[in-house]
């Protein structure tokens, strides 16, 4: 009963993010309302680590295949990416670096120096 | 075999679900970045469906259920940040400062290279969203007249490839706060650098997740100032 419980506390917050993505008419997805909700939930007290814990863990766990079949999906896309392909490819792979580069680099220097602070 | 795989409805999932799990079995046995499982079952799921000359609709028949699990998992990524609040409330601006840092060089990245290889207006914008999750950025896309299929393409590339390159990158440029390696993670590759994350540890998993929603919001707000540059 209690994954059961779990699950249907999930899927609840899950269906309020639906309902504000309705409502609201923001560009924003009903995961990210759903997954800013539940972090206020869990904030508030509204709802205890114990009572979403271990099947939020197990979802968490398996979420790498939830993405396979947008991937296989690439398969039906070829045709509109065929002609940007190279400009779109080299665009995709430097972005990774730059992002990548910028953000972990400018954070680990504020991270350090507040380290540093406290010593 | 080809005419079952046709019409089977679980056929094509289940050779998904097999590949990833031989993929994650040679990763941990090799240990090469190479062995992505996620790439491992996209690449090879494609392979066989176009063997068998299996359409995606009827794969998806099946495999639409593994996306389906895809909001309930996305609202569980709470559970983690809410786990290390502490260490949010610590280092609340080095994430505000880094995920913004990142968003900013993603759309000036698309900027100059849009520039440099001449590139359409359309282009242009289609590409501007192409590191956030793809909801987010397929309502960006929408917004600024870009190719939402293309977008949404490009996005889920740039998930796999920081997937795949994430932890290289973070060695390269000697990334190795968990925090930072978190917080690169799901601003350049939104969920699915979230699930790498998720293996490299709790602080980094928390982290990236947090990121996926600070980057697709800022995302939102600037991406429509650099749709005016060009």
């Amino acid at each position: 009963m209690k994954y059961l419980r779990q699950f249907l506390i999930i899927l609840g917050v899950s269906l309020i993010g639906e309902i504000l993505k309705a409502v609201l008419p923001l560009p924003i997805p009903a995961s990210i309302y759903g997954m800013v909700l539940m972090f206020i939930l869990l904030l508030t007290g509204a709802l205890k680590l114990d009572q979403v814990r271990e099947t939020g863990k197990f979802l968490i766990e398996i979420m790498p295949v939830m993405f396979i079949p947008a991937g296989v999906g690439l398969m039906t896309s070829w045709n509109v990416l065929e002609p940007v392909i190279i400009p779109v490819s080299i665009i995709t792979v430097i972005t990774i670096f730059t992002v990548m580069a910028a953000t972990g680099i400018s954070s680990q220097i504020i991270i350090r120096r507040g380290k540093k602070e406290n010593k | 075999m080809a005419e079952f795989m046709q019409s089977s409805a679980y056929a094509g999932v289940t050779i998904s679900l097999i590949a990833y799990a031989v993929g994650a079995w040679l990763k941990r046995k090799f240990g090469f970045g190479f062995f992505n499982p996620l790439l491992i079952s996209i690449v090879v799921t494609i392979v066989v469906l176009v063997g068998c000359n299996v359409d995606y609709d009827t794969y998806n028949e099946g495999a639409q259920y593994l996306g389906w699990l895809l909001t309930p998992a996305t609202v569980a990524l709470a559970i983690p940040l809410y786990e290390e609040l502490e260490l949010l409330k610590k280092n609340a601006k080095a994430v505000i400062i880094g995920v913004l840092a990142g968003v900013l060089t993603s759309l000036l990245t698309v900027f100059v290279m849009a520039k440099l290889l001449g590139l359409s207006h359309e282009n242009y914008v289609t590409l501007l969203p192409k590191s956030i999750t793809t909801a987010i950025g397929m309502g960006v896309s929408e917004e600024l007249g870009g190719y939402v299929t293309i977008t949404v393409a490009v996005i889920i590339i740039t998930g796999v490839l920081g997937n795949i390159l994430g932890e290289f990158i973070c060695k390269l440029f000697r990334i190795h706060e968990p925090i930072s390696k978190g917080l690169a993670l799901g601003t350049a590759a939104h969920a699915i650098g979230t699930a790498k994350a998720m293996e490299l540890g709790d602080v980094e998993g928390a982290m990236s997740s947090l990121s996926i929603a600070v980057a697709g919001v800022l995302t939102v707000v600037l991406s429509s100032v650099f749709a005016g540059f060009m």
